[in-house]
């Protein structure tokens, strides 16, 4: 419904991918991971790495649908001064450079109830997101949100799991805009990972009922998983791994070593060969 | 324009999406969605079932032990020289708290969904022991997740966790304490929604756990009531008081009397160091409106929007949020909720030790404290119910502490 109306760097993007046939590739990054010096470096390396659409990561306290790597990520952000504004601030920084790749801002939702939803609405459309992804916000909880989202022209991005069926799969799809983000596993970020096959007739269920482009996240680590993926998906969402990437290269203390940085676009641009090379 | 329903009884809540006013709800990732809209088709279709009730019932009669005794606390009442005090002996149903009357109906709900395997989380340990309790009498599978801090201020408890055949999971994210070991416990079921049932502790997380948790903690208050009759000829308190952390045990007591507006209702949070310190759990004298945990309510937070950690020298009460429909009655004001700090807790464990001979648990403590403040400006015809909602023998190590006393 929001995304007859909304059109913006997200659905321009997805435009993009259909046209040239590939597929896209979505990565996580945590803002404010380890400082946020380094969490705007390494933003501003992304596109250039191949990277089609950004989420960047607002810290929580409890990140329950978390597993290790981003929870400890959270807290690293938090540990150095992280928090919602510092985000909105990182995203503005990198808009100074970058006007076109888009940015969805994932989370949970204290933080923006906190500050107030239709204030939030109005700096995150301001500072240059282009759509949210609130974890713990169901389609049920969402109105309260998206009532003010279409007035910034900002998606509300819902995930759908391997456990919504057929009858719920209309509540989700009701107020979806931008994409339809298909967590591939039941279970939470960053462990097991998906049976292609599994997720290919998943996926092809979600397309008789919505013409959003579809994204695969949760579990997908490497560039090989990457390939399989983009194959089934129009784009494939890597966040444990390249956040796992940074810890990496971290010293005791949680500051980043020469050359961390380097590390994970590095990473990430192996990812998004992966993607790149299928030809749909 | 007022809810016609809520203006006619204060009993009626929540509504449809599960909210008490502004508070409750639903907020869970979309994996967990489909499973508490399951839960609550299957808790309701048990809640009409007689047969489903007849099982309850007799568990509670013959395993729990069930009806606690409502106990007129005679020494107590004259040494504080004004209301009469009634003591609701929580604390003598099996594994000594009132936890045991939820994990009762909930391991039957369980059953009755085909779940093979539990998980709970646990602060204090009195639910995680209860869990596992009902687990051995059921024969399933039992994992609680606890705070690696809680673990180590509450040893008896876990030790007895294992012997019952749980596993017990450390959980070292955050402070170690409660809330984190619910994060935990919601990322297992999560990654395990097949087979696990996720046994909440408290009137609190996503609808329908704290209405379903309140209905099984409401023989409580409907016991009073007919005990009152019985000893007082008269089935209305004047007063009521009871400890709040998520806030199970107070509004079992509190719910079949919130229609009755003769009935003073007190609840009881944990001020800590002070609610003017850092260090503190009462999250409606101290908190604001957010949402974790699947709820929305008052919550214990950073002006971000992180949630804080929450101090109590209670393990069982030291959680920064509280039960939604505690939240509402809060907004309402149909219930006082008043701080109650470490030291006053301490000093009425001790008070209520000698003067009945009864060991309360530091959670109950706090109720006992306030109730020892108001009872001397009450008339003596001022009847007064106390919810005594655990023992007291976890704490004794603490309370040993707290004293100075090598154990």
């Amino acid at each position: 419904m929001s995304d007859v109306t909304v059109m913006n760097r997200l659905s321009a993007r997805f435009a993009e991918l259909k046209a040239e046939k590939r597929a896209g590739l979505v990565v996580y990054t945590m803002a404010n991971d380890p400082s946020y010096e380094d969490g705007v470096a390494l933003l501003k390396s992304l596109p250039a790495a191949g990277v089609d659409i950004i989420e960047l990561g607002m810290p929580f306290s409890d990140p329950m649908a978390d597993g290790p790597a981003i929870q400890a990520a959270g807290l690293r952000a938090l540990a150095s001064g992280g928090s919602l504004d510092r985000t909105l601030d990182a995203l503005r920084a990198f808009r100074e450079d970058d006007k076109s790749t888009p940015v969805v801002l994932m989370g949970y939702y204290n933080p923006i109830y906190s500050k107030g939803v239709a204030k939030f609405a109005a700096l995150a459309s301001a500072a240059g997101a282009d759509g949210l992804i609130i974890v713990d916000l169901p389609p049920e909880e969402a109105p309260e949100l998206t009532v003010h989202l279409r007035d910034h022209g900002l998606h509300l991005i819902f995930l759908t799991a391997p456990t919504t069926d057929e009858t719920r799969l209309p509540t989700v799809l009701e107020q979806a805009g931008g994409f339809l983000y298909y967590v591939s596993i039941t279970g939470v970020t960053g462990t097991a990972s998906a049976n292609v096959a599994v997720v290919e007739q998943a996926v092809a269920r979600l397309r008789e009922k919505t013409d959003l482009p579809i994204a695969v996240g949760f579990g997908i680590k490497t560039p090989a998983q990457c390939a399989e993926m983009a194959q089934v998906a129009d784009a494939v969402v890597v966040g444990s791994a390249v956040v796992q990437k940074l810890a990496d290269g971290l010293t005791g203390d949680g500051s980043a070593k020469p050359g961390a940085i380097d590390a994970v676009v590095d990473f990430v641009r192996g990812l998004g060969d992966a993607v790149h090379a299928v030809q749909k | 324009m007022p809810d016609q329903t809520l203006a006619n009884s204060l009993r009626s809540g929540p509504d449809a999406q599960g909210r008490f006013g502004i508070h409750g709800g639903r907020f869970v990732a979309e994996t967990l969605m489909p499973l508490i809209l399951d839960l609550e088709q299957q808790y309701l279709a048990a809640q009409a079932d007689p047969a489903f009730h007849a099982e309850l019932n007799h568990y509670l009669k013959h395993y729990v032990g069930r009806p606690s005794p409502l106990y007129f606390a005679e020494r107590l009442t004259k040494v504080l020289g004004g209301a009469k005090i009634y003591l609701k002996r929580e604390d003598l149903n099996h594994t000594g708290a009132h936890k045991i009357n939820n994990c009762m109906g909930q391991i039957l709900l369980a059953k009755r969904m085909g779940k093979t395997r539990i998980i709970a989380e646990t602060g204090a340990g009195q639910h995680g022991v209860a869990t596992a309790t009902v687990c051995a009498l059921m024969g399933l599978d039992c994992v609680i997740y606890m705070g690696a801090t809680d673990i180590e201020r509450q040893m008896p408890n876990v030790f007895r966790m294992k012997l019952l055949g749980a596993e017990v999971k450390p959980v070292t994210s955050g402070a170690g304490t409660l809330k984190d070991a619910m994060n935990d416990a919601l990322r297992d079921w999560v990654s395990n929604v097949h087979n696990t049932y996720y046994l909440i502790g408290t009137a609190a997380g996503p609808h329908p756990y704290p209405s379903m948790v309140r209905d099984f903690q409401c023989i409580i208050g409907e016991e009073v009531k007919e005990q009152l009759l019985e000893q007082e000829g008269r089935s209305l308190p004047d007063s009521l008081v009871a400890c709040v952390g998520g806030g199970s045990n107070a509004i079992g007591l509190f719910h079949p009397f919130l229609d009755d507006p003769s009935v003073r209702i007190i609840g009881v949070e944990a001020g800590g160091h002070g609610v003017d310190t850092p260090a503190h759990a009462a999250s409606l004298t101290g908190g604001r409106p957010g949402v974790l945990h699947g709820n929305r309510t008052y919550l214990l937070q950073d002006a971000d929007g992180q949630i804080l950690e929450a101090h109590s020298i209670s393990a069982g009460l030291d959680y920064p949020g509280i039960g939604p429909e505690h939240s509402w009655l809060h907004d309402i004001k149909r219930v006082e909720y008043v701080p109650i700090n470490d030291d006053e807790a301490v000093e009425a464990f001790q008070r209520m030790t000698k003067l009945e001979g009864i060991i309360p648990a530091l959670e109950s403590s706090h109720a006992i404290a306030h109730a020892m403040k108001l009872a001397p400006t009450l008339p003596g015809d001022h009847v007064m119910v106390v919810n005594l909602s655990g023992r007291g023998d976890k704490d004794v190590n603490t309370i040993a502490r707290a004293m100075g006393e090598q154990l």
